[in-house]
């Protein structure tokens, strides 16, 4: 790990506990008398939620784009980090002229609850102790994130959503979206997601929280005063759902049993392959940009995500009656999401009477597929963002950017 | 599905003939929309809600992009999916010789939509007749370009049989026209039998009371 620079790999770990309380980001603050109410029975009161605005909202209010992060992504979809410094994670998606189009869309994106750039969770200041909440959080839900988010939606002055849009977990949310506030989504994009966290998901999200866990750094979540960090825990979980996130396809053409720096085997246990060294380098640059504790709650409400079980275990009654316009969208090479868990979405929104459409992708990149440049996604975003504008009676996204 | 039995889907001539079985404003949806040409006729003649199925990605990446509701997906197995009476019409056209169980399909679009539009290739055309009876094998034209071997149209049937079917699974035809080799009605009306050997394409109005 020589390439890995740990002087700043600690000065961006200063950043980010300071962007857990102070975002650079806008942060709307709810104070005392507009609590957070949780789905595990408690509320959280006063609460701060940290988002990212692109693009203008128009004098009708009926252009806003709603974008809901994944697991270890944040608000900042089309600008610089703040603590890394690397472009937005979404760029290819949104901007001037790309399919979610901030010339002619008001974007939003807001930090999810539990989450660690700004938003209320385990890494902000409890109030009433002066120091971090770390397990004293509440175990928040997919549906308490988008609660949340709707009251920043309110706050900002925005009734209906023209769309909600998002990938993994962030799907997760635009489906828990499209289920609790029907008539403030007109249409919805759910890509490489599920309307349940599956038995296995849950299975790799416990290997990483027990991994965190086990970091004697950890220290039963206190370590923010003890002044250290669960690095090791930490980089351990991101290593193995980093694995989740590839394919096997896409691992052998990048990596293969190539050796990384050296022409032979060293029998001993360096990172002797490429995709060691590669993952490894995963893990490091991750923990200092994201919080350990964070990481149990946002894992955790995923794995609590069950959007049939809240109407009685028939998907489709989620979605009866609803005028939402959905897009769902999966990979062929995802084996986190199968296209399977997007079948049944589609099927009870079709027995739901929805107007839905689906597509899937074949490509071999996996569950990241949908961060990556892959060109059949944007034109699909961009014709269904295109025809949704069209029945909403507003401006579509630019016409296709070339090579798309 | 993606049955190229016909010119290509923008300038074929039975779609408008489809289009003037629908009511304007009403639900529809098409199995096996393919580029999704006559779902944009509907949207924009008729003004119907549009909805299709189809199974190839291309075409419903096109469909899509087009603006229109399509999911990925095929007759024999995404049908059961839909609660009865979900549309006004339900289309399948040029789509049921390639279906696995086309009796099961049929009940389907009944149940589904209020009326059920079907089109489908007459094997008892008298070019197809002719090809069996002095070529001796089976019939491969511009409009059935398929050799036996790598045909998707696996349950080819003639505009007689189309009817039993109709009748054994409690359809009503209200409508039934016959199409020439170019997808143009024949302007006069005729015994079955008479269709059943110049009609290129049936296309049939079916309803259950």
């Amino acid at each position: 790990m020589s390439t890995v620079d740990t002087a700043e790999l600690e000065r961006q770990e200063r950043l980010r506990r300071h962007e857990s309380d102070a975002p650079s980001s806008p942060v709307m603050r709810f104070g005392p008398d507009q609590p957070l109410r949780l789905d595990g029975g408690s509320s959280i009161a006063p609460w701060q939620i940290a988002y990212q605005t692109y693009g203008t909202l128009n004098e009708a209010r009926t252009n806003a784009i709603l974008i809901c992060h994944a697991l270890t992504g944040d608000q900042h979809v089309a600008n610089d980090h703040p603590v890394t410094g690397k472009p937005g994670w979404w760029t290819t998606m949104v901007g001037p002229g790309r399919p979610i189009d901030t010339d002619r869309f008001y974007v939003i994106c807001a930090n999810v609850l539990g989450g660690c750039m700004g938003t209320t969770g385990p890494a902000s200041t409890n109030p009433q102790t002066g120091r971090a909440f770390g397990l004293d959080f509440p175990v928040v839900t997919i549906r308490d994130m988008v609660r949340a988010q709707a009251m920043l939606v309110s706050a900002l002055g925005i009734d209906t959503l023209f769309s909600v849009v998002g990938g993994s977990m962030g799907g997760m949310q635009v489906l828990q979206w499209a289920a609790d506030y029907p008539a403030r989504v007109f249409s919805a994009i759910a890509i490489a997601t599920s309307h349940r966290h599956s038995s296995q998901n849950i299975a790799f999200h416990e290997v990483g929280r027990q991994a965190v866990m086990a970091d004697p750094d950890w220290r039963s979540g206190r370590y923010m005063e003890d002044g250290v960090n669960p690095k090791k825990g930490l980089a351990v979980a991101r290593m193995a759902a980093h694995i989740t996130y590839m394919s096997d396809a896409s691992l052998h053409a990048k990596f293969g049993r190539n050796l990384q720096d050296r022409e032979r085997l060293t029998f001993g246990f360096d990172a002797d392959f490429q995709i060691e060294s590669y993952l490894r380098h995963q893990g490091m640059s991750f923990v200092d940009r994201f919080d350990a504790n964070s990481y149990l709650y946002v894992t955790r409400a995923m794995d609590y995500f069950d959007l049939a079980a809240d109407h009685g275990g028939v998907l489709a009654q989620v979605f009866r009656g609803s005028k939402t316009r959905f897009c769902v969208v999966s990979f062929t090479s995802d084996w986190l999401f199968p296209t399977s868990e997007s079948r049944a979405v589609v099927h009870a929104l079709n027995a739901a009477g929805a107007s839905v459409s689906f597509v899937e992708i074949d490509t071999d990149r996996g569950h990241d597929s949908f961060l990556l440049d892959i060109p059949e996604q944007y034109r699909i975003v961009r014709g269904f963002l295109t025809g949704a504008a069209r029945q909403r009676g507003i401006p579509g996204p630019a016409s296709a950017v070339a090579g798309e | 599905m993606v049955v190229p039995t016909l010119p290509s889907a923008d300038v074929r001539v039975d779609f408008k003939l489809i289009a003037d079985l629908v009511a304007p404003g009403s639900r529809v949806l098409d199995i096996g929309c393919e580029n999704g040409a006559l779902l944009e006729l509907l949207e924009q003649t008729r003004g119907v809600d549009a909805r299709g199925l189809e199974i190839s990605p291309a075409g419903v990446r096109n469909c899509v992009a087009r603006g229109l509701a399509v999911i990925q997906g095929d007759a024999d197995s995404d049908l059961d999916q839909y609660p009865d009476q979900a549309f006004d019409y339900v289309i399948l056209s040029q789509t049921i010789q390639a279906t696995r169980n086309p009796r099961h399909v049929l009940e389907n679009l009944l149940r589904i939509g209020r009326k059920a539009i079907v089109s489908f290739p007459n094997f008892g055309h008298y070019d197809v007749r002719i090809r069996l009876l002095l070529g001796g094998r089976m019939p491969v034209s511009s409009r059935l370009p398929y050799s036996w071997y790598d045909t998707p149209n696996i349950h080819f049937c003639t505009i007689r049989d189309f009817v039993s079917l109709a009748d054994e699974v409690g359809a009503t035809v209200e409508k039934a026209i016959a199409l020439d080799v170019n997808g143009v009605k024949l302007p006069f009306n005729a015994p079955w039998w008479v269709w059943n050997l110049i009609g290129a394409q049936g296309l049939f109005l079916l309803s259950k009371s």
